[in-house]
Protein backbone atom coordinates (compact mmCIF):
# COMPACT_ATOMS: atom_id res chain seq x y z
CA UNK A 1 0.00 0.00 0.00
CA UNK A 2 0.97 3.63 -0.78
CA UNK A 3 1.25 6.06 1.66
CA UNK A 4 -1.16 8.62 0.02
CA UNK A 5 -3.57 5.37 0.58
CA UNK A 6 -3.08 5.31 4.43
CA UNK A 7 -5.04 8.62 5.54
CA UNK A 8 -8.31 6.81 3.43
CA UNK A 9 -7.73 3.58 4.79
CA UNK A 10 -7.55 4.63 8.57
CA UNK A 11 -10.76 6.39 8.48
CA UNK A 12 -12.47 3.65 6.30
CA UNK A 13 -13.17 5.75 3.60
CA UNK A 14 -13.29 3.54 0.84
CA UNK A 15 -13.35 6.65 -2.15
CA UNK A 16 -10.22 8.37 -0.06
CA UNK A 17 -8.09 5.30 0.10
CA UNK A 18 -8.61 4.80 -3.56
CA UNK A 19 -8.24 8.40 -4.93
CA UNK A 20 -5.86 9.44 -1.87
CA UNK A 21 -2.96 9.45 -4.40
CA UNK A 22 -4.52 11.53 -7.02
CA UNK A 23 -5.53 14.23 -4.41
CA UNK A 24 -2.05 13.55 -3.22
CA UNK A 25 -0.74 14.82 -6.55
CA UNK A 26 -3.23 17.21 -7.29
CA UNK A 27 -2.56 18.55 -3.64
CA UNK A 28 0.99 19.13 -5.37
CA UNK A 29 -0.08 20.66 -8.52
CA UNK A 30 -2.43 22.75 -6.55
CA UNK A 31 0.99 24.00 -4.76
CA UNK A 32 3.54 24.59 -7.81
CA UNK A 33 0.49 26.84 -8.95
CA UNK A 34 -0.22 28.86 -5.94
CA UNK A 35 3.64 29.20 -5.01
CA UNK A 36 4.35 29.92 -8.38
CA UNK A 37 2.10 32.18 -9.60
CA UNK A 38 1.88 33.99 -6.55
CA UNK A 39 6.05 34.48 -6.25
CA UNK A 40 6.59 35.88 -10.21
CA UNK A 41 3.07 38.11 -9.58
CA UNK A 42 4.69 39.33 -6.73
CA UNK A 43 7.84 40.03 -8.76
CA UNK A 44 5.70 41.64 -11.61
CA UNK A 45 3.71 43.51 -9.24
CA UNK A 46 6.96 45.03 -7.15
CA UNK A 47 7.76 46.74 -10.90
CA UNK A 48 4.67 47.43 -11.73
CA UNK A 49 4.02 49.61 -8.51
CA UNK A 50 7.03 51.57 -8.61
CA UNK A 51 6.19 51.99 -12.27
CA UNK A 52 3.02 53.17 -11.07
CA UNK A 53 4.03 56.07 -8.43
CA UNK A 54 7.29 57.15 -9.81
CA UNK A 55 6.94 56.33 -14.14
CA UNK A 56 6.34 58.53 -16.62
CA UNK A 57 2.58 59.23 -16.81
CA UNK A 58 1.95 56.89 -19.90
CA UNK A 59 3.22 53.96 -18.21
CA UNK A 60 0.85 54.84 -14.78
CA UNK A 61 -2.12 55.04 -16.88
CA UNK A 62 -1.30 52.16 -18.42
CA UNK A 63 -0.72 50.23 -14.96
CA UNK A 64 -3.88 51.52 -13.83
CA UNK A 65 -5.92 50.18 -16.95
CA UNK A 66 -4.32 46.99 -16.07
CA UNK A 67 -4.64 46.84 -12.84
CA UNK A 68 -8.42 47.80 -13.20
CA UNK A 69 -9.25 45.13 -15.99
CA UNK A 70 -7.59 42.44 -14.19
CA UNK A 71 -9.25 43.34 -10.87
CA UNK A 72 -12.50 44.03 -12.70
CA UNK A 73 -13.00 40.74 -14.23
CA UNK A 74 -13.54 37.25 -13.46
CA UNK A 75 -10.37 35.16 -13.10
CA UNK A 76 -12.62 32.22 -14.49
CA UNK A 77 -13.34 34.36 -17.65
CA UNK A 78 -9.49 34.98 -17.89
CA UNK A 79 -8.23 31.78 -17.67
CA UNK A 80 -10.92 30.69 -20.42
CA UNK A 81 -9.77 33.63 -22.92
CA UNK A 82 -6.42 32.55 -22.28
CA UNK A 83 -6.44 28.33 -22.53
CA UNK A 84 -9.19 28.43 -25.16
CA UNK A 85 -8.97 31.60 -26.66
CA UNK A 86 -5.06 31.76 -27.04
CA UNK A 87 -5.29 28.31 -28.82
CA UNK A 88 -6.90 29.74 -31.79
CA UNK A 89 -4.33 31.69 -32.40
CA UNK A 90 -1.63 28.10 -32.66
CA UNK A 91 -0.14 29.49 -36.29
CA UNK A 92 0.48 32.06 -34.64
CA UNK A 93 2.31 31.27 -31.55
CA UNK A 94 4.07 28.12 -33.47
CA UNK A 95 5.60 30.99 -35.71
CA UNK A 96 7.19 32.67 -32.58
CA UNK A 97 7.88 29.41 -30.72
CA UNK A 98 5.79 29.74 -28.32
CA UNK A 99 3.21 27.07 -28.54
CA UNK A 100 4.93 24.82 -26.33
CA UNK A 101 3.66 26.91 -23.68
CA UNK A 102 0.28 28.29 -24.67
CA UNK A 103 -0.49 23.81 -25.68
CA UNK A 104 -0.89 23.17 -21.45
CA UNK A 105 -3.03 23.78 -19.76
CA UNK A 106 -0.56 24.36 -16.57
CA UNK A 107 1.31 26.83 -18.08
CA UNK A 108 -1.78 28.52 -19.31
CA UNK A 109 -3.45 28.07 -15.31
CA UNK A 110 -0.01 29.70 -14.40
CA UNK A 111 0.21 32.26 -16.82
CA UNK A 112 -3.31 33.41 -16.43
CA UNK A 113 -3.10 33.77 -12.39
CA UNK A 114 0.35 35.20 -12.60
CA UNK A 115 -1.00 38.35 -14.50
CA UNK A 116 -4.63 38.01 -12.30
CA UNK A 117 -2.20 38.01 -8.80
CA UNK A 118 0.02 40.56 -10.22
CA UNK A 119 -2.60 42.95 -10.61
CA UNK A 120 -3.88 43.12 -7.12
CA UNK A 121 -0.61 42.65 -5.24
CA UNK A 122 0.51 45.90 -7.19
CA UNK A 123 -2.77 47.45 -5.82
CA UNK A 124 -1.33 46.06 -2.42
CA UNK A 125 2.16 47.43 -3.06
CA UNK A 126 1.19 51.03 -4.07
CA UNK A 127 -1.20 51.23 -1.28
CA UNK A 128 1.72 50.56 0.97
CA UNK A 129 4.55 52.68 -0.88
CA UNK A 130 2.06 55.58 -0.67
CA UNK A 131 1.34 55.40 3.14
CA UNK A 132 4.59 56.17 3.99
CA UNK A 133 5.17 59.42 5.29
CA UNK A 134 6.59 61.74 2.59
CA UNK A 135 9.18 62.70 5.19
CA UNK A 136 10.81 60.00 5.28
CA UNK A 137 11.19 60.25 1.36
CA UNK A 138 12.54 64.16 2.44
CA UNK A 139 15.00 62.64 5.42
CA UNK A 140 16.72 60.18 3.03
CA UNK A 141 17.41 62.50 0.20
CA UNK A 142 18.87 64.66 2.42
CA UNK A 143 21.56 62.33 3.52
CA UNK A 144 22.51 62.10 0.33
CA UNK A 145 20.68 58.89 -0.94
CA UNK A 146 20.46 58.03 -4.51
CA UNK A 147 16.62 57.71 -5.74
CA UNK A 148 16.76 54.41 -6.25
CA UNK A 149 18.93 53.47 -2.77
CA UNK A 150 16.02 55.39 -0.59
CA UNK A 151 13.32 53.51 -2.22
CA UNK A 152 15.17 50.33 -1.60
CA UNK A 153 16.61 50.84 1.62
CA UNK A 154 14.29 53.33 3.34
CA UNK A 155 10.86 52.88 1.78
CA UNK A 156 10.24 49.54 0.36
CA UNK A 157 11.79 47.75 4.16
CA UNK A 158 8.84 50.00 5.80
CA UNK A 159 6.33 49.12 2.84
CA UNK A 160 6.56 45.77 2.94
CA UNK A 161 5.47 45.44 6.85
CA UNK A 162 2.67 47.75 5.94
CA UNK A 163 1.63 45.31 2.82
CA UNK A 164 2.18 41.89 5.04
CA UNK A 165 -1.28 41.08 6.11
CA UNK A 166 -2.65 42.34 2.41
CA UNK A 167 -0.62 40.49 0.41
CA UNK A 168 -1.22 36.88 3.14
CA UNK A 169 -4.78 37.55 2.43
CA UNK A 170 -4.12 37.77 -1.46
CA UNK A 171 -1.62 34.25 -1.09
CA UNK A 172 -5.30 32.30 0.66
CA UNK A 173 -7.13 33.80 -2.10
CA UNK A 174 -4.93 32.52 -5.23
CA UNK A 175 -4.91 28.79 -3.05
CA UNK A 176 -8.85 28.93 -3.26
CA UNK A 177 -9.05 30.29 -6.39
CA UNK A 178 -6.27 27.78 -8.06
CA UNK A 179 -9.63 25.39 -7.63
CA UNK A 180 -10.67 26.62 -11.09
CA UNK A 181 -7.70 25.58 -12.67
CA UNK A 182 -9.65 21.99 -12.45
CA UNK A 183 -12.28 23.53 -15.42
CA UNK A 184 -9.23 23.38 -18.31
CA UNK A 185 -8.71 19.33 -17.28
CA UNK A 186 -5.52 20.50 -15.13
CA UNK A 187 -5.53 17.61 -12.20
CA UNK A 188 -4.96 19.64 -9.68
CA UNK A 189 -6.52 18.87 -5.68
CA UNK A 190 -9.67 20.10 -7.22
CA UNK A 191 -9.44 18.05 -9.99
CA UNK A 192 -8.87 14.87 -8.72
CA UNK A 193 -11.55 15.65 -6.54
CA UNK A 194 -13.90 16.08 -9.35
CA UNK A 195 -12.75 12.81 -11.07
CA UNK A 196 -13.21 10.60 -8.05
CA UNK A 197 -16.86 12.30 -7.82
CA UNK A 198 -17.43 11.92 -11.52
CA UNK A 199 -16.52 7.90 -10.55
CA UNK A 200 -17.85 7.14 -7.49
CA UNK A 201 -20.78 9.39 -7.01
CA UNK A 202 -19.48 9.76 -2.94
CA UNK A 203 -20.21 13.20 -2.15
CA UNK A 204 -17.96 12.48 1.27
CA UNK A 205 -15.09 12.84 -1.32
CA UNK A 206 -15.96 16.74 -1.33
CA UNK A 207 -15.99 16.75 2.09
CA UNK A 208 -12.48 15.68 2.31
CA UNK A 209 -11.09 17.78 -0.27
CA UNK A 210 -12.64 21.06 1.61
CA UNK A 211 -11.18 19.56 4.85
CA UNK A 212 -7.46 19.44 3.01
CA UNK A 213 -8.19 23.30 1.39
CA UNK A 214 -9.71 24.38 4.66
CA UNK A 215 -6.36 23.00 6.98
CA UNK A 216 -4.19 24.44 4.04
CA UNK A 217 -5.25 28.04 4.35
CA UNK A 218 -5.41 27.92 8.17
CA UNK A 219 -1.69 27.02 8.69
CA UNK A 220 -1.06 29.49 5.84
CA UNK A 221 -3.01 32.06 8.04
CA UNK A 222 -1.35 31.45 11.56
CA UNK A 223 2.15 31.36 10.17
CA UNK A 224 1.38 34.44 8.45
CA UNK A 225 0.54 35.68 12.15
CA UNK A 226 3.98 34.25 13.19
CA UNK A 227 5.79 35.84 10.49
CA UNK A 228 3.77 39.38 11.35
CA UNK A 229 4.58 39.41 14.82
CA UNK A 230 8.27 38.63 14.55
CA UNK A 231 8.50 40.92 11.51
CA UNK A 232 7.26 43.84 13.51
CA UNK A 233 8.75 43.35 16.99
CA UNK A 234 10.63 46.21 16.99
CA UNK A 235 7.56 48.13 16.60
CA UNK A 236 5.86 49.37 19.67
CA UNK A 237 2.71 48.38 20.74
CA UNK A 238 3.06 44.90 19.66
CA UNK B 1 -12.17 40.54 -38.84
CA UNK B 2 -15.60 42.49 -39.24
CA UNK B 3 -17.90 39.26 -40.58
CA UNK B 4 -16.65 37.26 -37.32
CA UNK B 5 -18.42 40.74 -35.32
CA UNK B 6 -21.88 39.66 -36.73
CA UNK B 7 -21.61 36.82 -34.67
CA UNK B 8 -22.23 39.25 -31.69
CA UNK B 9 -25.05 40.60 -33.39
CA UNK B 10 -28.95 39.98 -33.11
CA UNK B 11 -29.30 38.74 -36.37
CA UNK B 12 -29.66 35.43 -37.50
CA UNK B 13 -27.14 33.33 -36.29
CA UNK B 14 -25.91 36.11 -33.83
CA UNK B 15 -25.28 35.73 -30.15
CA UNK B 16 -26.57 39.20 -29.37
CA UNK B 17 -29.88 38.50 -27.59
CA UNK B 18 -28.31 35.18 -25.52
CA UNK B 19 -25.25 37.09 -24.33
CA UNK B 20 -27.61 40.03 -23.44
CA UNK B 21 -30.03 37.27 -21.36
CA UNK B 22 -27.04 35.67 -19.68
CA UNK B 23 -25.93 39.03 -18.41
CA UNK B 24 -29.55 39.72 -17.06
CA UNK B 25 -29.15 35.94 -15.27
CA UNK B 26 -25.13 37.34 -13.86
CA UNK B 27 -27.37 40.32 -12.76
CA UNK B 28 -30.11 38.76 -10.89
CA UNK B 29 -28.47 35.92 -9.29
CA UNK B 30 -25.75 38.38 -7.87
CA UNK B 31 -28.79 40.77 -6.52
CA UNK B 32 -30.46 37.66 -4.86
CA UNK B 33 -27.83 36.71 -3.29
CA UNK B 34 -26.65 39.83 -2.05
CA UNK B 35 -29.36 40.56 0.58
CA UNK B 36 -29.37 36.78 1.66
CA UNK B 37 -25.63 37.01 2.30
CA UNK B 38 -25.81 40.74 4.02
CA UNK B 39 -28.87 39.60 6.12
CA UNK B 40 -26.91 36.03 7.47
CA UNK B 41 -23.51 38.03 7.71
CA UNK B 42 -25.09 40.58 9.68
CA UNK B 43 -26.58 37.73 12.08
CA UNK B 44 -22.85 35.91 11.97
CA UNK B 45 -21.58 39.38 13.18
CA UNK B 46 -24.10 39.57 16.11
CA UNK B 47 -23.46 36.63 17.23
CA UNK B 48 -19.54 37.15 16.86
CA UNK B 49 -19.99 39.34 19.65
CA UNK B 50 -22.30 37.77 21.55
CA UNK B 51 -22.05 37.23 25.45
CA UNK B 52 -22.58 33.21 24.74
CA UNK B 53 -19.62 31.39 24.09
CA UNK B 54 -21.57 28.87 22.33
CA UNK B 55 -22.71 31.71 19.72
CA UNK B 56 -19.46 33.02 19.50
CA UNK B 57 -17.43 30.10 18.82
CA UNK B 58 -20.53 28.77 15.93
CA UNK B 59 -19.89 32.10 14.08
CA UNK B 60 -16.04 31.67 14.46
CA UNK B 61 -16.31 28.06 13.08
CA UNK B 62 -18.62 29.16 10.30
CA UNK B 63 -16.30 32.02 9.44
CA UNK B 64 -13.00 29.84 9.17
CA UNK B 65 -14.92 27.34 6.87
CA UNK B 66 -16.53 29.11 4.58
CA UNK B 67 -13.84 31.85 4.37
CA UNK B 68 -11.01 28.65 3.98
CA UNK B 69 -13.09 26.98 0.91
CA UNK B 70 -12.58 27.48 -2.31
CA UNK B 71 -16.19 28.86 -3.67
CA UNK B 72 -16.41 26.44 -6.65
CA UNK B 73 -15.96 23.48 -3.47
CA UNK B 74 -19.03 25.38 -1.32
CA UNK B 75 -20.71 25.50 -5.00
CA UNK B 76 -20.04 21.71 -5.57
CA UNK B 77 -21.16 20.28 -2.14
CA UNK B 78 -24.59 22.75 -1.89
CA UNK B 79 -25.35 21.59 -5.73
CA UNK B 80 -25.30 17.88 -5.06
CA UNK B 81 -25.50 18.11 -1.19
CA UNK B 82 -28.62 19.46 -1.23
CA UNK B 83 -29.60 17.41 -4.25
CA UNK B 84 -28.56 13.95 -2.56
CA UNK B 85 -30.31 15.07 0.49
CA UNK B 86 -33.75 16.15 -0.50
CA UNK B 87 -33.59 12.75 -2.93
CA UNK B 88 -33.61 10.70 -0.24
CA UNK B 89 -37.23 11.41 0.37
CA UNK B 90 -38.35 12.80 -2.64
CA UNK B 91 -36.68 11.25 -5.79
CA UNK B 92 -37.73 12.93 -8.70
CA UNK B 93 -36.12 16.42 -6.64
CA UNK B 94 -33.49 18.66 -8.78
CA UNK B 95 -32.50 21.89 -7.05
CA UNK B 96 -32.60 24.58 -9.69
CA UNK B 97 -28.86 26.04 -10.57
CA UNK B 98 -30.03 29.60 -9.57
CA UNK B 99 -30.75 28.82 -5.94
CA UNK B 100 -28.02 26.47 -5.34
CA UNK B 101 -25.87 29.24 -6.61
CA UNK B 102 -27.38 31.98 -4.49
CA UNK B 103 -27.22 29.26 -1.65
CA UNK B 104 -23.70 29.27 -1.93
CA UNK B 105 -22.14 32.50 -2.64
CA UNK B 106 -24.88 33.69 0.20
CA UNK B 107 -22.89 31.46 2.52
CA UNK B 108 -19.32 32.76 1.04
CA UNK B 109 -20.61 36.47 0.90
CA UNK B 110 -22.09 36.20 5.04
CA UNK B 111 -18.66 34.71 6.13
CA UNK B 112 -16.67 37.81 4.52
CA UNK B 113 -18.94 40.69 5.06
CA UNK B 114 -19.49 39.42 9.09
CA UNK B 115 -16.23 40.60 8.85
CA UNK B 116 -16.87 44.08 7.47
CA UNK B 117 -20.25 44.17 10.02
CA UNK B 118 -17.71 43.53 13.49
CA UNK B 119 -15.67 45.94 12.35
CA UNK B 120 -18.46 48.53 12.24
CA UNK B 121 -20.12 47.52 15.46
CA UNK B 122 -17.12 47.76 16.69
CA UNK B 123 -17.06 51.49 15.59
CA UNK B 124 -20.32 53.06 17.10
CA UNK B 125 -19.69 53.71 20.45
CA UNK B 126 -21.26 52.11 23.57
CA UNK B 127 -22.23 55.88 24.98
CA UNK B 128 -24.99 55.73 21.47
CA UNK B 129 -26.47 52.49 22.63
CA UNK B 130 -26.39 53.77 26.57
CA UNK B 131 -28.22 56.59 25.71
CA UNK B 132 -30.68 54.49 23.43
CA UNK B 133 -31.25 52.50 26.76
CA UNK B 134 -31.27 55.82 28.76
CA UNK B 135 -34.53 57.15 26.56
CA UNK B 136 -36.37 53.80 27.48
CA UNK B 137 -35.71 52.24 24.14
CA UNK B 138 -35.30 48.22 24.34
CA UNK B 139 -32.47 46.22 22.91
CA UNK B 140 -33.70 45.57 19.70
CA UNK B 141 -35.44 48.94 19.00
CA UNK B 142 -31.93 50.24 20.35
CA UNK B 143 -30.21 48.04 17.42
CA UNK B 144 -33.07 48.90 14.72
CA UNK B 145 -33.42 52.80 15.26
CA UNK B 146 -30.03 53.65 16.66
CA UNK B 147 -27.05 51.79 15.90
CA UNK B 148 -28.01 50.05 12.19
CA UNK B 149 -28.70 53.90 10.45
CA UNK B 150 -24.76 54.69 11.51
CA UNK B 151 -23.50 51.17 10.83
CA UNK B 152 -25.16 51.67 6.99
CA UNK B 153 -22.40 54.16 6.34
CA UNK B 154 -19.31 52.93 8.41
CA UNK B 155 -19.59 49.28 6.62
CA UNK B 156 -20.12 50.34 2.77
CA UNK B 157 -16.88 50.36 1.36
CA UNK B 158 -16.26 47.21 2.65
CA UNK B 159 -19.22 45.50 1.68
CA UNK B 160 -18.65 47.14 -1.54
CA UNK B 161 -16.07 44.99 -1.65
CA UNK B 162 -18.02 41.79 -0.99
CA UNK B 163 -20.24 43.00 -4.09
CA UNK B 164 -17.47 43.63 -6.45
CA UNK B 165 -16.09 39.94 -5.39
CA UNK B 166 -19.18 38.67 -5.62
CA UNK B 167 -20.60 39.61 -9.28
CA UNK B 168 -16.93 38.25 -10.20
CA UNK B 169 -17.69 34.72 -8.33
CA UNK B 170 -20.81 34.33 -10.05
CA UNK B 171 -19.35 33.26 -12.96
CA UNK B 172 -18.39 29.82 -11.36
CA UNK B 173 -22.11 29.20 -11.11
CA UNK B 174 -22.09 28.29 -14.94
CA UNK B 175 -20.13 25.55 -14.18
CA UNK B 176 -23.58 23.86 -12.65
CA UNK B 177 -25.27 25.17 -15.74
CA UNK B 178 -26.90 28.46 -14.77
CA UNK B 179 -27.44 30.13 -18.05
CA UNK B 180 -24.99 33.02 -17.17
CA UNK B 181 -22.57 35.38 -19.41
CA UNK B 182 -20.12 32.13 -19.09
CA UNK B 183 -22.68 29.60 -19.81
CA UNK B 184 -23.50 31.81 -22.92
CA UNK B 185 -20.09 32.44 -24.43
CA UNK B 186 -18.82 28.59 -23.17
CA UNK B 187 -21.83 27.47 -25.69
CA UNK B 188 -20.95 29.77 -28.08
CA UNK B 189 -17.31 28.64 -28.22
CA UNK B 190 -18.60 24.99 -29.03
CA UNK B 191 -20.80 26.29 -31.44
CA UNK B 192 -18.72 28.75 -33.17
CA UNK B 193 -15.23 27.90 -32.42
CA UNK B 194 -14.59 31.94 -32.14
CA UNK B 195 -13.13 31.09 -28.21
CA UNK B 196 -11.21 34.14 -28.54
CA UNK B 197 -14.50 36.64 -29.51
CA UNK B 198 -16.70 35.26 -27.33
CA UNK B 199 -14.49 35.05 -24.02
CA UNK B 200 -13.14 38.65 -24.64
CA UNK B 201 -16.77 39.77 -25.01
CA UNK B 202 -17.55 38.02 -21.78
CA UNK B 203 -14.88 39.69 -20.06
CA UNK B 204 -16.06 43.02 -21.53
CA UNK B 205 -19.24 42.47 -20.08
CA UNK B 206 -18.03 42.04 -16.47
CA UNK B 207 -15.39 44.75 -16.77
CA UNK B 208 -18.65 47.10 -17.26
CA UNK B 209 -20.66 45.77 -15.12
CA UNK B 210 -17.77 46.37 -12.41
CA UNK B 211 -17.36 49.80 -13.67
CA UNK B 212 -20.98 50.92 -13.32
CA UNK B 213 -20.80 48.77 -10.01
CA UNK B 214 -17.79 50.66 -8.92
CA UNK B 215 -19.24 53.81 -9.93
CA UNK B 216 -22.59 53.41 -8.42
CA UNK B 217 -20.66 52.68 -4.84
CA UNK B 218 -19.28 55.26 -5.13
CA UNK B 219 -22.31 57.85 -5.24
CA UNK B 220 -23.66 55.91 -2.45
CA UNK B 221 -21.14 56.67 -0.07
CA UNK B 222 -20.68 60.40 -0.87
CA UNK B 223 -24.71 59.80 0.09
CA UNK B 224 -24.06 58.13 3.37
CA UNK B 225 -20.78 60.37 4.26
CA UNK B 226 -23.15 63.66 3.41
CA UNK B 227 -23.15 66.08 6.73
CA UNK B 228 -19.10 64.55 7.30
CA UNK B 229 -16.98 67.19 6.78
CA UNK B 230 -14.24 64.49 6.86
CA UNK B 231 -15.46 62.80 3.60
CA UNK B 232 -16.21 65.96 1.52
CA UNK B 233 -19.66 66.79 2.86
CA UNK B 234 -19.52 69.99 4.44
CA UNK B 235 -18.14 71.07 1.27
CA UNK B 236 -20.69 70.22 -1.82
Amino acid sequence: MNWCEYPGYLIGSEVLQNYGCRMANGLWITFELVVLSVALGFALALGLAIARLYGPRWASLAIQGYTTFFRGTPLLCQLFLVYYGFGQFRLFWQDIGLWWFFREPFYCALFTFTINTAAYQAEILRGAIQSIPRGQFEGALALGLHRWATLRRVILPQAMILALRPLGNELIVMIKASAIASLVTLFDLMGATRLAFARSFDLSIYLYAALIYLVLTEIIRRVWDRIEIRLTRHMALR
Amino acid sequence: MFDKLALLGFGPGGWGWALLQGAANTISVALATLPFGLALGLIIALWKRSDSILLRSLATIYTTVFRGVPELLTLYIIYFGIQVLVQKVWSGFSIPPFVAGMVALGMVLAAFSSEVWVGALNSIQKGQREAAAALGLSKAQAFRLVVFPQLIRVALPGLGNNWMVLLKETSLISVITLQDIMFIATRANVVTKEPFLFFGTAMLLYFFFSLVSAWGIGKLEQRTNRGFAAFGGATR
